[in-house]
């Protein structure tokens, strides 16, 4: 019999000790740290495979630093925990008698709910775009689509590629398309005069994974240049050209020229999904970028009982935070289900407790991504790249020249600019245009107000509100491992 | 799992995939970079964000319409259409 679905009250077999959404590295470390210590744990991924954006692979898996570690956490959780790949998390809502109800939609299209006592969102973050002239132009792709398409699919995004935005994240991007047979035409990074020679990365002590980076481009012949950005696409049907600028420290444009490309990667750092955080009410607070991010506490927990937050969701700081996040989360997560009732053995932990060395590795991590993030900011000047025409908002096709009528028709800020002028209305429901819209209304970007996390038909919806659909009723199977010590064994996947 | 390569249709055109590949991958891979129009502008559209966020992708797989390209993995037999 598993700790933690002890009670005996009828029903109760369906309901997990612990329900994860989301299957990267912070997801599943979290999962596992729980799954090892005895725990019933459900985790729900929208990809086939688990991964989440970084340890994203293909059938055939590459090499990425900590891949095949994550993989072995991964085989380790498939035997130990219900596994729940490509369903689409849409809701987490609260029952009457204090468990949480997640609902997905199925590979099928049909809609589930699985019920756990305790909730760990690890859901991730996507590319942060900006708009320009053009931006809509097939050939025009985030940094992070680009880099999908290669490490999940082994599909080169075009021949002649431009990469331009800002952050570090546009170097593995690169280095990645060239060493994969592609013509990058150049990096241009908006941000920093130091040019690679002077990265950030050196200055935070990662000498190796900067220097790397530049023998990589050197040998690709890729040219690094700072202070430039593609400020325009151009093009009948697909991207043909762009005008790539050199630009003053604020971003604004001091000149150009046409650069002949199919392909753009473009990526200006990263926003934080945390709707279902702000769905369940869970505080949030401003991230060193202004994206609002999920409040945790040094255990992850979040503002609401019973729901911890792991990885990019509490900010961002790439694989190894969101992995070190994870695992802390699933200790403290453990600790609470020992707390109430007591420990039978005698140990008694706190939920806040959180072993020391694993908290101070965090701390230098989140510094680390903290760090980055100050290094790269983007700076006001890209509004002057758009023109009237310019799509603000892809999915509703509004115009700056709509927003800037909204604004003169008394749309103080994004919200009202929103029920105005249309933008963020649409498909995505304002992920890719919030943040531009933002800036333009001159504000931070707030934390989203979407009811449905992912979009779902009216049948399926239907489906949810009706009782006999739990999944967890009607498919969990045994009650898996037997609470164990999780001693750091060699064999430890989760050791390092 | 499958493993050896296969084919799909899309609009009745056959396109390659190697097992594990989304449909969208599989059509930017044919050279197919746009397959929607935009409901206003006519404007084409194909891959943007490529996870799932941006909807800039979708497509009818086998009747189910919309589907997301960059979400949806290809299987033997899949029949694409676009609008």
């Amino acid at each position: 019999m598993t700790y933690g679905s002890a009670g005996g009250r009828a029903g109760d077999r369906g309901t997990y000790d612990l329900v994860v959404v989301g299957g990267g590295p912070a997801g599943v470390a979290g999962a596992l740290t729980a799954a090892l210590a005895g725990l019933r744990v459900a985790l729900l991924d929208s990809s086939a495979r688990l991964g989440g954006q970084y340890f994203r692979h293909t059938v055939v898996p590459g090499r990425a630093p900590g891949l095949d570690r994550f993989l072995r956490q991964a085989r380790a959780l498939s035997d130990r925990a219900e596994v729940l790949s490509r369903h689409q998390v849409w809701s987490v809502a609260r029952e009457p008698d204090g468990d949480l109800l997640v609902h997905a939609g199925s590979p099928d299209g049909r809609s589930v709910a699985v019920r756990g006592r305790r909730l760990l969102i690890a859901t991730g973050a996507y590319d942060r775009p900006l708009p320009f002239p053009g931006w809509d132009l097939p050939g025009v792709l985030t940094a992070g689509g680009a880099q999908a398409l290669l490490k999940g699919n082994g599909v080169v995004a075009g021949r002649r590629i431009v990469v331009s935005g800002t952050g570090p994240f546009l170097l593995p991007v690169a280095t990645g398309l060239a060493a994969a047979g592609a013509k990058v035409l150049g990096v241009f990074e908006a941000g920093g005069a130091l040019g690679l020679a002077r990265h950030p990365l050196l200055a935070l002590g990662k000498a190796a994974e900067a220097a790397g980076y530049a023998l990589s481009l050197a040998r690709h012949r890729v040219p690094y240049l700072t202070r430039h950005a593609v400020v325009a696409a151009h093009g009948e049907r697909e991207v043909e050209a762009v005008t790539v600028a050199r630009l003053d420290p604020r971003w604004n444009v001091l000149d150009t020229r046409i650069v002949e490309c199919d392909t753009v990667a473009t990526g200006y750092g990263f926003v934080p999904q945390i709707d279902l955080g702000v769905q369940l009410g869970c505080g949030t607070r401003r991230d060193v970028d202004g994206s609002p991010v999920l409040e945790a506490d040094s255990a992850q927990r979040t503002t609401v009982p019973g729901v911890w937050a792991a990885g990019e969701p509490t900010g961002v700081g790439g694989w190894r935070l969101a992995e070190l996040e994870g695992r802390i989360a699933g200790r403290s997560i453990v600790a609470h289900t020992r707390r109430r009732p007591p420990g039978a053995a005698g140990v008694e932990l706190m939920a806040g407790e959180v072993a020391g060395a694993l908290s101070r590795r965090r701390d230098r991590w989140r510094a680390f991504g903290a760090a980055l993030q100050q290094a790269y900011p983007v700076r006001a000047g890209w509004q002057g790249w758009l023109r009237d025409d310019t799509l603000v908002c892809r999915c509703e096709e509004v115009p700056l020249a709509r927003v800037r009528e909204a604004q003169e028709l008394g749309a103080t800020d994004a919200r009202s600019i929103k029920l105005l002028a249309r933008p963020g209305m649409g498909w995505c429901q304002g992920r890719i245009c919030g943040y531009a819209v933002a800036c333009l209304a001159g504000e931070p970007q707030q934390p989203p107000r979407r009811p449905i996390a992912q979009p779902i038909t009216l049948g399926a919806l239907s489906e949810a509100a009706g009782p006999g659909d739990d999944l967890a009723t009607s498919r969990a199977g045994d009650p898996g491992e037997p609470a164990t010590s999780r001693a750091d064994k060699p064999d430890d996947p989760l050791a390092h | 799992m499958t493993v050896r390569p296969f084919s799909i249709t899309v609009d009745g055109r056959s396109v390659p995939v190697v097992p594990g590949q989304t449909i969208g991958a599989a059509l930017h891979a044919a050279g197919i970079r746009s397959w929607r129009a935009t409901r206003f502008g006519g404007r084409p559209r194909g891959l943007f964000c490529g996870i799932g966020v941006c909807f800039d992708c979708l497509i009818s797989v086998n009747g189910r319409a919309p589907e997301r390209a960059c979400l949806a993995e290809a299987a033997p037999g899949d029949e694409v259409t676009t609008s």
